[in-house]
């Protein structure tokens, strides 16, 4: 059994430090603005560069990060205007930090709407203000969850043998759910998981990428079987199911295994942003990495090994492109000399398969037969 | 045969019915060569023929002109004009001539930069006046130191191009000198561009030591008053230029001469032929003529080839002292007094000459923006909105920036109200290329700013296209001299309009920053949990120190 620390008081001390860190940030930027003033001198706020030409690939920690490039925002004429919103979008995430509440990007740009001349005319604004804060916050250990901006998409569906420690909102009683304990239904990820605590004595995380399969494997316990916590991803895994995931597997250290389709998008963009995260949020890669992440299938190997040939579809123009980019210019699978065996063998035989193709061998044949088998060689595993 | 033949004149019945057409029958029924083609133009013709003479009478004798024109309606289309003048009056038996006999006049026969050219306008007015209404000219008259002032009605008997008295009689005047014109005409009364109101406010612009009290037909009044006592000086009396001289005028001018023979009819004559460029005409001439040959006796012949001597021989061009601009600094003024602009410049080119005529261009651009960029710079280098006095709208010469720029054109001070489309001045301002100096303009059209061009062309002998004097012959040389002084302005008008975008945008940066500067010091507020007054304070220092940082305009 494996217990995490924030376990005795749902979280609630690690969060409390957290958000005393966000609102001393946030205080520090706004007192050395209002001393640059009181100098006589223009007052600027330092921001981490957004841009791709500022994101290393770092082979060692395993994802993509933000460079040391900063931008400065001096107050002139044409950054007065993101200036001064720069400023009230702190104050607004300093009130909800305060006030134990917490905005979506889409609400965080309606709540320009009552700032006049400073109203952000589009959620584009918003959000691109939102990212600049976010980057510098992330400077500082901290994500955006903890500016209280969540993103609007929830996370992903959870079960098996998993208690999560959470509290009640309204009346922060401790509460704890278990996720094998759901009947038919599963537990879904909220769209902040940093107060939540874990308990749990499975011995992998199984992240699966379409919901179909997900059913298949809860409505059948595979969970129990294989003794496993199924996270569903629902293709690209969103931040909240990836910081679950990133959360989960580091406070009980259990290794990721990742179940997706046998295609240049399950590699490079499903698999790829689970472990590494994406170059263009890379601010925040260092919270919503899952370096324990390795690729279970189906693997190009696996259309051989289980006879899947004729359960594939031709590679179409865009998968072509796609697994040319990984092979090409991506640092991740280029640190990996077997992702680009494999992807290479993939477009050798021009072909993919989703992780349905199994059927053809019986509906259960991939808790049967396929999964078991896997497990039983993970060094097979893609890394 | 014969049947036929009868309905054809023979040369003896045409040579009965054939005689001489006076001047005055001939614009009697082409009335319209003088400008009297319609009724709104007939009265502003009437008036500037009068304002005309006026000014002319009293530049010449020295005395700073105050005009009154006044219109009455006398109902039935019938107005009554009256100009008077405080000139130096006519002599009584003059005022006949003067004012009842076409082309008559004191300056047909010099050359001499003159509003009046050819004797005609006044008198033409009076014609026209007896064509529409049957009535005379009223004219009043009295001579500086003379006890009474003369009183005369005057009509024209338009066989024999000859004036006719109806009453004389001496009355008491209260005016010291001067001279008043009645006429009763048939007219329209019309505001806008060729109003009476607008003739008179060109006057004033051009005319800047001349005032004006005007009354209109419906108790409307407005005056323009003098903004420089200084007379212009007396423009210089010349002699025609060899270069200039037509076949016609020389064989004129051979007959008229008094001189005794060729060589002093050429010395004496012409401008700028010494005896030595004389002697060489007549070497260059040949016909058996001779430095001693009478003029009188030139044959038709002979007389052609000395003009094409004369136009062989090399002369000297002609003096341009002659010519009087009426200067950069009064013509600023005028526009200045009557042009409610942002930005005025003004340029005078030197004299030149065309076909041995000398003349001058002047140039004035007023350039306004509306709403406009009215902005002034403070002692503290922030930027204001000027305060913009502005002028009666009916007053104002509108300048709208949607609109094309008002042309204002002169010719020896007079304005030209009609015909801008065959105005040489109207074709150099379209040759000019605006668009290089940062101004839109159609293709073949006047710039589209909001913008009065004022041109003034000054000659001792200005070549319009027709008696009416409404355009002027677009000479080469003159074309070219337009376009230096058009360019030259609108080369300052343009550093001027960048100047003035600097400092708009310069506003408008800063204007942008302010609009924020409140939302830094919420924000500080919220943060930091300022008070009321620390905000406001911050925002304050804020604002000084964006100040101190932007780059004075």
């Amino acid at each position: 059994m494996t217990d995490t620390g924030r376990e005795a008081d749902g979280g609630a001390s690690a969060r409390q430090a957290l958000d005393t860190l966000t609102l001393r940030l946030i205080d520090s930027i706004a007192t050395a603005v209002r001393r640059s003033i009181e100098r006589g001198e223009l007052p600027h706020i330092e921001l981490p560069v957004r841009s791709l030409a500022n994101v290393t690939y770092d082979v060692d920690k395993g994802y993509f990060e933000l460079g040391e490039t900063l931008k400065t925002r001096t107050l002139t004429v044409n950054t007065v205007r993101s200036f001064a919103q720069t400023l009230r979008l702190m104050a607004a995430s300093r009130q909800m930090v305060q006030g134990n509440d917490f905005a979506t990007k889409r609400e965080a740009y309606y709540i320009s709407k009552n700032w006049g001349d400073c109203r952000f005319d589009a959620q584009t604004e918003s959000d691109a203000i939102m990212d600049d804060i976010e980057a510098l916050a992330s400077l500082h250990g901290l994500a955006r969850e903890q500016l209280r901006f969540y993103p609007e998409s929830h996370g992903g569906s959870v079960a098996g043998p998993l208690t999560v420690i959470d509290t009640d909102p309204e009346t922060g009683a401790v509460l704890e759910i278990d996720c094998a304990n759901l009947g038919s239904g599963a537990w879904s990820v909220p769209r902040s998981v940093e107060q939540l605590g874990f308990r749990t004595d499975a011995d992998f995380i199984l992240a699966i990428e379409t919901g179909g399969m997900f059913q298949r494997l809860n409505h059948h316990r595979y969970w129990k079987q294989a003794n496993c916590i199924l996270v569903e991803m629902g293709g690209v895994p969103t931040r909240a199911t990836r910081r679950f995931i990133r959360r989960l597997s580091d406070d009980t250290d259990l290794p990721v295994y990742c179940f997706v389709d046998c295609d240049p998008y399950g590699f490079a963009n499903i698999y790829r942003t689970l472990k590494v995260g994406s170059g263009n949020a890379a601010h925040i890669n260092r919270f919503f990495c899952v370096p324990r992440a390795q690729y279970l299938g189906v693997t190009p190997q696996d259309i051989i090994d289980y006879r899947l040939e004729d359960a594939t579809h031709p590679l179409t123009r865009t998968d072509i492109k796609r697994a040319g980019d990984a092979v090409k210019n991506d640092p991740f699978f280029a640190s990996h000399p077997r992702w680009i065996a494999a992807i290479e063998q993939l477009l050798g035989m021009g072909v993919r398969a989703e992780q349905q193709a199994l059927a053809k061998w019986g509906l259960n044949y991939v808790i049967d037969e396929y999964l078991p088998r896997k497990l039983e060689n993970r060094e097979s595993f893609l890394p | 045969m014969t049947k036929e033949a009868s309905t054809y004149s023979t040369a003896h019945e045409l040579a009965g019915r054939q005689r001489e057409i006076s001047v005055s029958e001939f614009f009697l029924k082409n009335r319209h060569l003088l400008g009297f083609d319609s009724p709104s133009k007939a009265l502003l013709i009437t008036v500037k023929e009068a304002v005309d003479n006026a000014l002319d009478a009293c530049e010449e004798a020295g005395i700073l002109p105050g005009i009154q024109v006044e219109i009455a309606d006398q109902g039935d289309h019938i107005f009554r004009v009256a100009v008077e003048d405080n000139g130096p009056g006519i002599l009584e038996n003059q005022i006949a001539r003067i004012f009842g006999k076409l082309l008559y006049g004191s300056r047909f026969h010099k050359l001499s930069q003159s509003r009046g050219q050819q004797g005609m306008g006044i008198s033409a007015a009076g014609m026209y006046a007896q064509l529409t209404t049957g009535k005379s000219l009223h004219v009043i008259s009295r001579v500086t130191g003379e006890p009474m002032a003369s009183e005369l009605f005057v009509s024209i008997d338009t066989a024999k191009n000859r004036p006719e008295l109806h009453g004389r009689k001496k009355i008491e005047w209260d005016r010291p000198h001067g001279t008043r014109v009645e006429v009763e005409i048939e007219g329209r009364y019309q505001k806008g561009i060729h109003s009476v109101d607008m003739y008179l406010k060109q006057t004033a612009i051009a005319n800047p030591h001349v005032s004006f009290h005007f009354r209109g037909p419906h108790g409307e009044a407005a005056s323009y008053t003098r903004s420089s006592s200084a007379l212009p000086p007396r423009p210089m009396e010349i002699k025609p230029h060899p270069r200039g001289v037509e076949l016609g005028r020389l064989i004129q001018m051979l007959n008229n001469t008094s001189s005794r023979t060729l060589l002093q009819f050429l010395e004496n004559e012409f401008s700028r032929v010494g005896r030595k460029t004389a002697r060489e005409i007549v070497k260059h001439t040949r016909h058996r003529l001779t430095e001693r040959s009478l003029p009188k006796r030139i044959a038709h012949v002979q007389a052609q080839a000395l003009y094409r001597a004369i136009k062989k021989v090399p002369v000297t061009a002609p003096r341009t002292d002659c010519i009087v601009p009426i200067g950069e600094a009064r013509l600023y003024e005028g526009m200045h007094k009557e042009i409610d602009a942002g930005f005025y410049i003004v340029k005078t080119r030197p004299p030149a000459v065309y076909r041995g005529n000398p003349f001058q261009v002047e140039v004035g651009l007023a350039w306004g923006r509306p709403g406009g960029a009215g902005l002034a710079v403070d002692a503290g280098g922030r930027i204001h909105k000027a305060a913009h006095h502005q002028r009666d709208a009916s007053e104002a010469l509108a300048l709208k920036a949607d609109e094309p720029a008002r042309l204002l054109r002169f010719a020896n001070r007079v304005p030209l109200l009609y015909q801008q489309d065959g105005c040489a001045i109207t074709k150099a301002v379209l040759q000019t290329n605006w668009r290089s100096y940062g101004l839109q303009q159609p293709k073949g059209a006047l710039p589209v700013a909001p913008l009065v061009i004022l041109v003034h062309l000054a000659s001792v002998w200005v070549p319009f296209t027709s008696e009416a004097k409404e355009a002027i012959a677009p000479y080469p040389e003159i074309i070219r001299e337009l376009k230096l002084g058009l360019q030259a302005c609108a080369r300052k008008l343009a550093e001027h309009l960048r100047q003035e975008n600097r400092l708009k945008r310069e506003y408008d940066k800063r204007t942008h920053i302010e609009k924020y500067l409140p939302h830094v010091g919420i924000a500080l507020q919220e943060i930091l949990e300022l008070t009321d007054a620390q905000r406001d304070q911050s925002v304050a220092a804020l604002d000084e120190v964006l100040q101190q940082t932007r780059k004075r305009p």
